[in-house]
């Protein structure tokens, strides 16, 4: 028998242990301004993308990361024209200033470029961009639609508009790919702004109509039919997972934003899952569907889940005891320190690719090719 | 099993729209009426009409989409194993009721072969152990078992069309109702599909109602028939008093009728067992060969030398030379999956290559400018709805003026050459499949370019719109311009192709005369053939013509 590679036979995790780990890479992300921890997540997710992702999954994580770099591209670009926060010292170059009245303080258009507002915009732009690498890892690695056979058939509605939802962006991209090419079968080369105007008719009209086919098909198909329900349960249901949500959606906000104060952050977020998890237990306690192959949830999951909260720990605890390189000074320019606790938190996000079970599908192809 | 009692539904009106000169506007009006007919346990029931007649709309009746899904407004009670469609939704009718659509990957809602067959199941309930076992049985009843942990979109299209029909079928439905399961397969994966079917019949007795326009496809399996025409709902007829009077008909039924045979026969082995006389009757002659076979000495239009193309790991084409001429027709014939459009992409310079030339006259496509490239090859894509924009087929006919520099009016006149009295204030979307692919092929044919690149234009296409086609694109190549098409469609290829080309895997596995290559494949071969063979006839056409000449 060949050795196994990994901690398990071979399976794949239960999307909701990759979920945890990625929220928790992201909320470390969202702590730090320090370039040289930001790559070290990137790093990290990239790695278990690398070592776990299912042969066949889409990969999301490369768009992600190409997203990403487009924002700190951005994020440059426009505190180079409109100034930011941070009023360095270096001037790199002069831009022609454009006068503008007195009430737009802050606000001004042209003059000095300088070195620090520059590094600051960047380091910015690089937390975002490592906040949409960790999320576009927990997709390639765990596909939405995995995640969503979860949610229990109280919240059917919901539940069918996420699954549209979600096959309608990719299907878009798609789509648009094909409408470019037929463009060119009419003369046009499918560039420019104009172009995109005429694409984004057919391309809608499209993925709306394919949109509708798959919710027809789910329809048809059954889905939320054996759920007994009650107006009472439905009611108690709807008002725990509104509030459920908007804890999650505002204790999320808080983690990520590390401006906001405290209390928006954990409190709120652990208020929003216990409402969400109420949701779901009355829901289910009243859902007859069943399940096919459930995910087990073992040792690995317990693991994978650990090495996610652990960076999100630490890097908390390091923002609140602002620790020396954290969020590094920006003025004078200068290579930031890098706290070894939170480089080495981080480089706990990266055990999964070691930790979590090799997926079938990779082991095999692995095994073919040794 | 499935009970219509005097059903008619209709679309309404919308209450601001203008009122347009034209009553044509089908899409509000009645689709059909009064129809009245009882399906009883273990029929496979085949629905025909052309295109455009309700073919749909009765089928999503039996399990309530229509109306609760699509609104509309529906007349008169269908019954389904004794519940009515009234007072159940489609979701309580799931355990009844399996549904199949045309394009199946329109219908997936999982990733995975085995979670889209569990996918049903788990709706409904089916205690876990059962359903672990019946996933099982679905896999090998329908011959999925090794793909069974692949992703859906890396399937073929049979497959495709297979798994949807086991994620259907896995949750123990006693009926099937499916919309034309094979009009995008090519004969041997439809095939595939339709003995499936006939299994499910004969070995489960689950009623199977399906539409198809292929009928050569099907006829033989249907136990009866059902025909729309005009909103008029037959009940259930008997296939060959069916088919005497049905506006549409394979070329089986085509032959039948046309030597009077009666009954008549509906599959290959009946028609053979009739035609030995016919056979012998025509043992000396050669069929009259339709016009434009011989191909102009002139300079190919198209040249294709050494031609590869890779799609990510994928290799596409291998190596693959061809020469089309002006006045050829070419159809380019094939499993799915064998490069057939991907040639075709690679002439209009839309398929990044890996090795070879295309040259269009002396132009390379790859890397002109599409403006260009449109002067001198015209494709309508497999969906034709793509090259469309315009709000109205007036506009949409403006719009092809001006994208190709015509003088204004140019289109429009194609087009009432193709489909004559197409209102011009129609929307593109409402138009039949038909008609949609007459105004693609307007719009690329106006500025007259020397390559005509279709692919798969018969696709739900009835016969008498693929009629219309066929006598198109005689014109055309009769007026110097080279056709290519990519099908899977075998009578289409025999009515119109002077030179069929097969790939696969990429490479060309067979390029001669539609003659010789239709009649040696045993997959390929038109029904005329078959019922004739060995005699070299492929076309209803070309029988009546000789049996004219030899009595």
């Amino acid at each position: 028998m060949a050795p196994l590679t990994g901690f398990s036979l071979p399976r794949l995790l239960h999307p909701v242990a990759w979920w945890v780990w990625g929220v928790g890479m992201a909320v470390a992300a969202s702590r730090t301004t320090n370039p040289l921890l930001l790559v070290l997540v990137v790093v990290a997710v990239g790695t278990v993308v690398l070592e776990r992702r299912e042969v066949g999954a889409t990969n999301a994580f490369l768009p992600f990361l190409l997203v990403g770099l487009f924002a700190i591209g951005l994020r440059v670009v426009m505190s180079a024209l409109l100034g930011g926060g941070v009023v360095g010292r270096v001037v790199i170059v002069r831009l022609p200033e454009v006068p503008l009245p007195d009430w737009t303080s802050g606000v001004r258009l042209g003059g000095a470029v300088t070195l620090e507002g520059l590094l600051a915009a960047a380091y910015e732009g690089m937390q975002l961009a490592a906040i949409l690498a960790c999320l576009g890892a927990t997709n390639a690695l765990a596909s939405p639609r995995r995640l969503l056979r979860y949610v229990p058939a109280t919240l059917y509605e919901v539940g069918t508009a996420v699954v549209v939802a979600l096959t309608f962006a990719p299907q878009m991209v798609e789509d648009a790919a094909r409408v470019r090419a037929a463009r060119r079968l009419r003369g046009h080369t499918g560039r420019g702004i104009r172009e995109m105007g005429r694409l984004a008719v057919p391309v809608l009209v499209g993925s709306l109509e394919r949109s509708l086919s798959l919710a027809a098909s789910m329809e048809s198909r059954g889905y939320g039919r054996v759920v007994r329900r009650t107006t009472g349960s439905v009611r108690l249901a709807g008002a725990l997972t509104l509030v459920g949500l908007l804890g999650v959606v505002v204790g999320l906000y808080g983690l990520l934003d590390a401006t906001s104060p405290a209390l928006l952050g954990v409190p709120m977020l652990v208020t929003g899952v216990l409402c969400a998890a109420a949701a779901l237990a009355v829901g289910a306690r009243r859902d007859a569907r069943t399940r096919y192959r459930r995910d087990p949830w073992g040792l690995p999951e317990w693991l994978v889940c650990l090495t996610g909260a652990v960076p999100a720990a630490v890097l908390i605890a390091g923002s609140v005891l602002s620790w020396r390189g954290i969020v590094p000074q920006q003025v004078p320019a200068a290579l930031p320190p890098v706290p070894g606790a939170a480089a080495l938190a981080i480089a706990v996000g990266a055990l999964p690719a070691v930790l979590a079970p090799v997926p079938p599908l990779l082991a095999r192809s692995r095994e073919a090719t040794p | 099993m499935i009970r219509f009692d005097r059903v008619s539904v209709a679309y309404e009106p919308l209450a601001d729209a203008p009122q347009s000169p034209a009553p044509a506007g089908e899409a509000y009006s009645t689709l059909f009426t009064e129809a009245s007919f009882v399906i009883p346990e273990g029929e496979l029931v085949l629905v025909v009409g052309p295109t455009g007649s309700g073919k749909s709309t009765l089928l999503r009746c039996v399990n309530g989409l229509v109306p609760h899904f699509s609104g509309g407004t529906l007349r008169g009670t269908v019954t389904v194993g004794g519940r009515d469609t009234r007072q159940h939704r489609p979701r309580d009718l799931a355990d009844l009721v399996g549904c199949g659509v045309q394009d199946p990957t329109a219908s997936f809602v999982t990733d995975t072969v085995e979670e889209e067959i569990a996918y049903g199941m788990e709706a409904l309930g089916v205690d876990a152990t059962a359903m672990r076992r019946r996933v099982e049985e679905t896999l090998d009843l329908l011959g999925l078992a090794d793909v069974r942990s692949r992703p859906l979109r890396d399937l073929s299209g049979g497959q495709q069309q297979r798994v949807a029909i086991g994620a259907v079928l896995a949750a123990g439905p006693r009926i099937l109702v499916l919309d034309e399961p094979t009009s995008a397969l090519d004969p041997v994966a439809a095939e595939d599909v339709l003995a499936t079917l006939n299994r499910l019949v004969h070995d489960l007795g689950i009623t199977v109602v399906v539409a198809e326009h292929r009928l050569e496809r099907v006829i033989h399996h249907a136990d009866h028939v059902i025909l729309i025409r005009d909103g008029v709902v037959s009940g259930l007829l008997e296939p060959e008093e069916a088919m005497v009077s049905s506006p549409i008909y394979p070329p089986v039924i085509g032959l039948g009728r046309a030597l009077d045979w009666s009954p008549l026969p509906l599959s290959i082995r009946d028609a053979r067992r009739r035609a030995g006389k016919v056979r012998e009757l025509l043992a000396g002659s050669v069929p009259s060969v339709t016009a434009a076979a011989d191909p102009q000495p002139a300079s190919p239009a198209v040249e294709v030398e050494g031609l590869s193309v890779r799609h990510g790991g994928v290799v596409a084409l291998r190596g693959v030379s061809l020469e089309v001429r002006p006045g050829e027709v070419v159809a380019v014939m094939g499993r799915n999956g064998a490069g057939k459009s991907t040639l075709l992409a690679s002439l209009v310079g839309q398929a990044r290559r890996s090795a070879g030339s295309v040259r269009l006259g002396t132009l390379d496509p790859a890397g002109a400018a599409p403006a260009e490239v449109v002067r001198r090859a015209g494709m309508v894509p497999q969906d034709p709805a793509l090259i469309l924009y315009a709000e109205s087929v007036a506009d949409e006919c403006a719009a092809a003026d001006r994208d190709f520099a015509l003088p204004a009016g140019r289109t429009a006149a194609v087009l009432e050459e193709i489909v004559p009295g197409l209102s011009g204030s129609q929307h593109p979307r409402d138009l039949s499949e038909g008609q949609r692919v007459s105004l693609a092929l307007a719009v690329v044919l106006a500025s007259e370019p020397g390559v005509v690149l279709l692919d798969e234009p018969t696709r739900g296409l009835d016969y008498a719109a693929k009629r219309r086609l066929v006598d198109l694109l005689r014109g055309l190549s009769a007026r110097g311009h080279a056709v290519l098409l990519a099908t899977h469609d075998v009578e289409l290829a025999a009515e119109v192709a002077t030179r069929v080309v097969v790939l696969a895997e990429g490479e060309v596995v067979a390029d001669g005369a539609a003659a010789a290559v239709l009649a040696a494949s045993p997959a390929f071969a038109p029904q005329v053939s078959k019922i004739l063979h060995p005699l070299h006839f492929l076309t209803v056409d070309q029988v009546v013509a000789a049996v004219g000449a030899a009595s």
